[in-house]
């Protein structure tokens, strides 16, 4: 069993919620980024996105693009984060997953990128811009070696659709708040709860809210109705000062920061 | 039903019944976007089979084209230059004639008349030479649509008439500070709206690239640039031509021109990529030429990208050109050999367009006289019977600042 299946089979008889918190890899050096991870997960986190920096991300709003710009232009190649996740995802004690976009994937090697995924400990791929249709391929070979292949859902995801991407999703699926880019939001919409309570009746698969979600207010309003709640840019925004502050500070700052998340879900 | 992508393969002959429903030509093309993007592309590409199924639809695409635009453009002799050259003869099909002097029109008008069928009332652009983002404001000031444009801040400095005109027709330009801050840097920005602005925003991409249903579309706009090259080849040297020659940044032109005649396999068909400064990686725009295929901006395809996937910095100095992507039935027509593809150095093109201006009083877009470069030294090998047509996509006017910063003169 994989071990986000194991997860939230866990969660779920326990009627609790994942957090997800969302680092860049290699923003500003993939040592910092392992200790990130390791500090998040001891401070609350159920699960990690590691996001693999990509020089055209179109999902992707200024704080989480200035990331991938900064890791780049420092230099951090694909090996050096596979590598960093091999020392680290074995012994995070929460399963982590990577985002990254099928330009990289494709020109790694589909296999190749999966196998080393694997041999690293990562437990599951989110490929933001490969949609439900493109997907099988990689999905197929993701089955083979128990990775997930997370898949989208967007407020303009018409409802069948919305099934059907489910059907192709494993792990669980992510639910984007809104139609747009990744990104701090002070307010989310008002149908989000109830778009995503009623998918949560129509498929046994969990579901992860994200995009916009940053604040202790939104994660105490969102958990009730979805498995889990995914946290990204405000995490970066906070990463970014590590290039500049002592990383002691910042590991900190980004553990109390998750903290106080972790802290507004329900039944803990 | 294979979804794999796989590059190259045994050259099977291209046809003109690509793209399948999936947005494929052959193995190229398809939709690698963001959740957030399908539902807008699946409703343009209803919309889109609607149209084509309308003769309404065609019957005022067809009057802008004429009343508005000016088409048919002339396919121009241009006797002193082929005389210079002594070889084969060169025709212009001159589409820099046409209103907002260059090709890029045909597409924003047909995709504008596809906004309002939409219902959309808003309209974004990228832009690179800025010619699109001038076509597009003048479709949006046409239709009484707001526009927003976005273009990078490397090719504001570029083509600064282009950037006035474009406020002058009312639409809003953006500058973009990320990446190259060139094309493919306005273009993520255009995306990055359109995720936000689908329900209302239509995004009117101007080349070849992007997710199905865009290069497919933009193509047929564009086709009939081939579809009167052709008309005018028959009228007027009853034949068709031994080579037809167009320059290819994104391809639009040259898609334009070339679908038409593609299942006339006796034309030659060459396309003309951004040598730039030379071969080396970064020196040059030409993905055909040195590239790999893999995924940007929502297509598999040729591109310039390093061994992770990281799309790779590209030069031409003509902003037109300065992009590391092509368009997926470019891509196609390379692997089925249908296409020969070349490339042309900066200072190439600058002796064409000296040598346009000189001979025939005509002064053509840096990105044409790429094409233009690529014909001359084809016609040398010919002989006068030839006949190559040169796809002349725009006019040069607004490249002459760049032209004279290039040359070392200074004015104004």
């Amino acid at each position: 069993m994989n071990s986000i299946d194991q997860l939230f089979a866990e969660l779920r008889s326990q009627q609790r919620k994942a957090l997800m918190p969302f680092v860049t890899a290699g923003d500003p050096d993939v040592a910092f980024t392992a200790e990130a991870l390791r500090e998040m997960v001891r401070r609350g986190a159920s699960m990690c996105e590691v996001g693999i920096p990509y020089s055209d991300p179109i999902a992707d709003g200024p704080v989480i693009q200035a990331s991938y710009t900064r890791a780049l232009e420092r230099g951090v190649k694909l090996r050096d984060i596979l590598g960093m996740l091999g020392q680290t995802a074995p012994s995070l004690g929460a399963p982590a997953v990577t985002m990254v976009s099928y330009a990289i994937v494709y020109r790694h090697g589909v296999e190749k990128y999966c196998d080393q995924a694997q041999a690293a400990g990562v437990a599951g791929l989110i490929v933001p811009d490969l949609p439900a249709e493109e997907s099988p391929q990689l999905l197929d070979v993701c089955t083979k070696r128990g990775l997930c292949l997370i898949q989208l859902v967007t407020p303009l995801t018409p409802r069948d659709r919305a099934l059907r991407i489910c059907e192709t999703s494993t792990g669980f699926v992510y639910y984007v708040s809104v139609a747009g880019i990744t990104g701090e939001r002070a307010a989310l919409p008002a149908e989000l709860a109830e778009n995503v309570a009623w998918l949560r009746e129509h498929t046994k698969l969990p579901i992860c809210i994200g995009f916009g979600v940053s604040t202790p207010e939104h994660v105490k309003l969102l958990a009730p109705a979805a498995d889990g709640l995914i946290v990204g840019s405000a995490i970066v925004r906070r990463v970014a000062e590590a290039a500049t502050r002592p990383p002691a500070e910042v590991l900190k700052q980004i553990g109390d920061y998750v903290a106080s998340l972790a802290a507004a879900l329900p039944g803990d | 039903m294979s979804t794999n992508i796989t590059a190259g393969g045994a050259p099977i002959g291209a046809t003109t019944t690509v793209p399948d429903s999936r947005g494929r030509f052959g193995d190229f093309g398809g939709r690698y976007v963001p959740e957030t993007l399908v539902y807008a592309l699946d409703q343009l590409e209803a919309e889109y089979a609607k149209a084509c199924a309308d003769p309404v639809f065609q019957a005022e695409l067809d009057e802008l084209l004429q009343h508005f635009v000016g088409r048919p453009s002339p396919l121009y002799h241009a006797k002193r230059l082929s005389q210079q050259v002594g070889g084969a003869q060169i025709w212009l099909k001159r589409e820099d004639l046409n209103h907002t002097g260059a090709h890029k029109i045909n597409n924003t008008l047909g995709q504008a008349l596809l906004t309002l069928r939409m219902g959309k009332k808003r309209i974004i652009a990228e832009t690179g030479a800025g010619q699109h983002g001038v076509a597009t404001a003048t479709a949006a000031a046409h239709f009484g649509l707001p526009c927003v444009v976005y273009m990078g801040e490397e090719d504001i400095r570029r083509q600064a008439p282009n950037v006035f005109s474009m406020k002058l027709l009312g639409a809003e330009v953006r500058p973009v500070t990320s990446g190259s801050r060139t094309l493919r840097d306005a273009i993520n920005e255009a995306m990055r709206d359109w995720m936000a602005s689908v329900a209302d925003t239509h995004y009117i991409l101007g080349s070849v690239v992007g997710p199905h249903p865009f290069p497919r579309i933009v193509r047929d706009f564009q086709s009939v640039i081939g579809r009167e090259t052709i008309e005018q080849c028959r009228q007027r040297l009853g034949r068709l031509p031994t080579m037809a020659v167009a320059c290819v940044g994104g391809g639009s032109n040259a898609a334009g021109m070339f679908h038409p005649l593609i299942e006339h396999r006796e034309v030659e068909l060459v396309g003309v990529e951004a040598g730039g400064r030379g071969s080396q990686p970064g020196d040059h725009a030409a993905p055909l030429t040195y590239g790999s295929p893999g995924v940007l901006h929502g297509s598999f395809s040729y591109v310039m990208q390093d061994e992770d996937g990281q799309t790779s910095p590209v030069h031409s100095m003509s902003a037109g050109l300065d992009y590391p992507g092509v368009g997926p039935e470019h891509s196609y027509w390379k692997d089925t050999g249908r296409v020969q593809y070349t490339s042309c150095r900066d200072d190439q093109a600058m002796a064409a367009f000296d040598a346009l201006a000189a001979t025939e009083g005509i002064m053509p877009a840096l990105e044409s006289s790429h094409a233009l470069a690529a014909a001359l030294e084809l016609a040398k090998a010919r002989s006068p019977d030839d006949v190559i047509v040169v796809c002349l996509s725009g006019r040069g006017d607004k490249d002459a600042s760049e032209i004279a910063r290039l040359k070392g003169v200074k004015f104004g």
